[in-house]
């Protein structure tokens, strides 16, 4: 995220030239914050899609509106929190931590536990259970005799 | 009448599947070798009665035959006849007929390559396939049937989704499904093992070349979805955390933790009930996958309540292969025997500690994609699980992983000493660990982030570089050349994978490390500069194509006053359903890719274009295709060529040599 914004800053703060074509924002700053804010957000109309990437009318819409808001020098919280009272928790791409959501946030961690658990009490008893058969003199001969083979063989 | 020729193989290659799925496994069982021997026909007749089916579609939409349903809905007069023949994936029906076919490839393939197998598990392994096999074909002529005739017939097909209407779309779909689906041939030998009760690592040498190809497929198939995404959707995206790609990264990540824990049962014997249960979890989620897809729960699960026909058909199917392999695993694994011992600190230990990390990364992407679906359909709220999410928790779970993959190979079978391998890697360490502090300085912006996946990507590199060295001074010879050629091919189809992902990794990070944007307003002449590249805007026009009329812009890139090249991105409308697509102009290079699309026409031509600058962005595909390519080595090796070549009976020395040599 943090590139996201430094690479905007450095793409907006560039000299401007002669007959450069002028960015379609008015105001760069508000701009970096609208497409930091933007890429979290769902399009709401979309299958799939982000704020920022969509270009469905509704979208561009809900961009003016962000804009406006950011503009009216809104932090980026208070803009978060009207969209969630008026369109949920599903405009979100990162859910907010809550009662329904807290086995999503902690289920990987969880899992890694139990896997990590798992192999290593496994490892254990298998280590006390699993016994090894020294190598017999006539295993050991025909092992050099296969050894030989393969040799000559490659 | 063709269509239903079609209709009619596909009813015959039914009845075929249930005679191969009965009688083979059956006559294993009871060692009847008459019975078995109906396997490997059975097979052939199944896989040339479903190519009779699929030319048939072929040849309808080849033909624009408006009153097959399917052929109305997906095509159009105007669609060239190369997208009229890609369409024949182009949506439910033919994909699952697409599957079908490529289940029947997998399964002749299987009775070529099989002559080295025991007659008993062959029946078993085509006869598992052959039950996989009837409930697709059982779904396709209960519920979904591609040859369905509509009458009267439409007099114009409602055309190819825009999306689909690209090159990468012809070839994608063959290639996700030749790796989703040759997952079954690994599950098949999984099954068969579990049957017979002769799990052994000789089982483990078999089903390794399969699950291998099977795993390269699925990596380029992958890696051209993600690219059709990055071109075809306009805004420079290649991976989104869509739950239909987690669909098909789902099985990846469980077929990468099997191709590495075979290759502990093959060498080892270790790991044989893990083995198993992750030979069946890669098919299962393939299985998942297709559900996810083609059931419609994901773009709404009420949408799958109000017709969930097709949808219960795959849940039942999913709970009866998934339910019944893993029961059958729960009554014959126990009694597998356990291999050699082997201590935390070895390379099994390693090789298990990055299956758990590739099955928790596994699980969490499952879980992030499943999640929204269950509270939704509990009532409990709708919220979207996005980029965001995964990436917090993708990345923690990989890390670990990335760095073990730089000890594992380094590390000796059975026991490992600390002291020992701190070592031998500490120059690789110390390299990575300079480079990933001293190299973002130099390239311009330093971030933690940025830092991080250079480390991994150099701390691979490196660590292999050690590895090969080790390994070449191991195996004597006298010249290098006579050296490199005696490493064994599977080492350097290892080798080539991993550096594989460290170019994945560093094109990752690259690009979200440096990649820049701009959204301009550009007038006819107006100029706009991006990452040194200055693009001038010489207008746009209106371009005529076959199915569709575009505007398209032209550009001319120049670099220090030195022009470049033109690139010429359109904004298409597609007459049949009145679609509009942004087809973005792409400059691809080896250090950077210049990306434009067109936005919105302005007053006076004028245009909101958007301009795209990504460093390294052709590495994320290149590490893919670089890791398939390791597969393809790997597969490539001399143990696998005796195998192979054993069934030729001229080479073939005498029966007793011959059985040492798989064994």
């Amino acid at each position: 995220m943090r590139w996201l914004v430094l690479s905007l800053m450095v793409c907006f703060s560039g000299p401007v030239w002669a007959e450069e074509a002028k960015p379609l924002a008015e105001d760069p700053v508000v701009e970096a914050r609208l497409k930091h804010l933007a890429v979290e957000l769902r399009c709401l109309v979309c299958q799939n899609q982000t704020l920022a990437d969509s270009n469905a009318p509704l979208a561009e819409d809900l961009r003016r509106e962000v804009r406006e808001m950011l503009a009216k020098n809104m932090s980026d919280q208070e803009v978060i929190d009207f969209l969630v009272a008026r369109y949920g928790d599903f405009v979100l791409y990162r859910p907010p931590l809550k009662a329904t959501t807290t086995l999503l946030w902690v289920g990987p961690f969880v899992l890694l536990t139990i896997g990590a658990t798992a192999l290593v009490v496994t490892l254990r008893r298998r280590a006390r259970k699993v016994v090894d058969v020294p190598v017999t003199d006539e295993e050991q001969r025909r092992v050099e005799q296969l050894l030989a083979e393969g040799g000559k063989r490659s | 009448m063709i269509p239903e020729i079609g209709h009619f193989a596909l009813i015959l290659a039914l009845c075929v599947a249930v005679v191969q799925g009965v009688l083979p496994i059956y006559g294993a069982m009871v060692g009847n070798s008459a019975l078995m021997a109906v396997a490997k026909p059975a097979a052939r007749a199944q896989f040339l009665l479903v190519v009779i089916a699929f030319c048939c579609l072929g040849y309808a939409f080849a033909d624009k035959d408006f009153s097959v349903l399917y052929v109305a809905s997906t095509s159009n007069s105007q669609l060239p006849l190369h997208y009229r023949l890609a369409a024949i994936w182009g949506a439910h029906e033919g994909s699952l007929l697409l599957w079908t076919l490529i289940l029947t490839v997998w399964m002749f393939a299987v009775t070529l390559f099989s002559a080295h197998l025991p007659e008993t598990m062959r029946s078993r392994i085509l006869g598992v396939m052959g039950l996989v096999s009837l409930g697709f074909l059982l779904f396709m002529l209960t519920v979904s049937n591609p040859f369905e005739r509509l009458i009267p017939a439409a007099p114009e097909g409602r055309d190819l989704n825009p999306l689909l209407q690209d090159p990468g779309m012809v070839i994608h779909p063959p290639m996700l499904y030749m790796g989703y689906v040759g997952f079954s041939v690994a599950f098949a030998f999984a099954i068969a093992a579990l049957l017979g009760g002769n799990l052994d690592a000789a089982w483990a040498r078999w089903s390794r070349p399969w699950t291998t190809v099977a795993w390269c497929f699925l990596t380029v198939g992958i890696a051209m979805g993600s690219g059709w995404a990055y071109y075809e959707l306009g805004w420079g995206g290649w991976w989104f955390w869509d739950p239909v790609e987690n669909a098909s990264f789902m099985p990846w990540l469980a077929g990468t933790a099997l191709v590495h824990s075979l290759a502990v049962t093959d060498k080892r014997g270790g790991f044989k009930v893990w083995t198993v249960l992750l030979a069946i979890m890669a098919f299962s989620l393939s299985l998942l996958g297709t559900f996810l897809v083609r059931s419609g729960v994901l773009t709404s699960v009420h949408a799958f309540a109000t017709d969930p026909k097709r949808g219960l058909f795959i849940l039942a199917f999913l709970a009866i292969v998934i339910g019944g392999s893993l029961a059958l695993y729960a009554w014959r694994a126990p009694r597998v025997g356990l291999g050699g011992s082997f201590a935390m600190m070895s390379r099994e230990g390693m090789l298990l500690a990055n299956n758990v990390l590739l099955v928790a990364a596994m699980g969490s992407v499952l879980l992030g994609t499943l999640y929204p679906l269950f509270l939704d359909a509990l009532d409990l709220g709708k919220i979207s699980v996005g980029p965001p999410y995964f990436d917090a928790v993708f990345v923690p779970l990989m890390v670990p992983a990335l760095f073990l993959m730089g000890i594992g190979p380094l590390a000796q079978w059975k026991k490992a000493e600390v002291p020992d391998l701190a070592k031998r890697l500490r120059w690789a360490f110390g390299v990575s660990v300079v480079t990933a502090l001293v190299l973002p300085f130099v390239l311009g912006a330093w971030t933690p982030l940025l830092s991080l996946g250079l480390l991994m990507a150099v701390w691979i590199v490196t660590t292999a570089v050690i590895g090969l060295r080790e390994r070449l001074a191991h195996v004597g010879g006298k010249s290098l050349l006579e050296q490199v050629s005696l490493v064994p091919r599977s080492y350097w189809g290892m080798l080539v994978a991993h550096c594989g992902i460290a170019v994945f990794v560093v094109g990752v990070t690259m690009v979200k490390g440096f990649e820049t944007e701009k959204d301009v307003r550009m007038n006819v002449g107006e100029t706009a500069t991006i990452g040194d590249y200055t693009f001038r805007f010489d207008g746009a026009q209106d371009v005529v194509g076959p199915n569709y009329t575009a505007a398209r812009g032209a550009f001319r890139v120049s670099l220090d006053g030195r022009e470049t090249t033109t690139l010429y991105p359109e904004k298409r409308r597609y007459a049949a359903q009145n679609q509009v697509m942004t087809e973005a102009a792409i400059d691809p290079g080896l250090l950077r890719d210049l990306y434009v699309s067109l936005g919105e026409p302005l007053d006076e031509g004028a245009w909101s274009v958007r301009l795209y600058h990504k460093p390294f962005v052709d590495w994320i595909w290149g590490g893919c295709f670089i890791m398939a390519l390791g597969g393809v080595i790997a597969i490539s090796d001399r143990r696998y060529r005796l195998a192979w070549r054993k069934q030729e009976p001229t080479v073939q020395p005498s029966a007793g040599t011959a059985r040492r040599k798989v064994a």
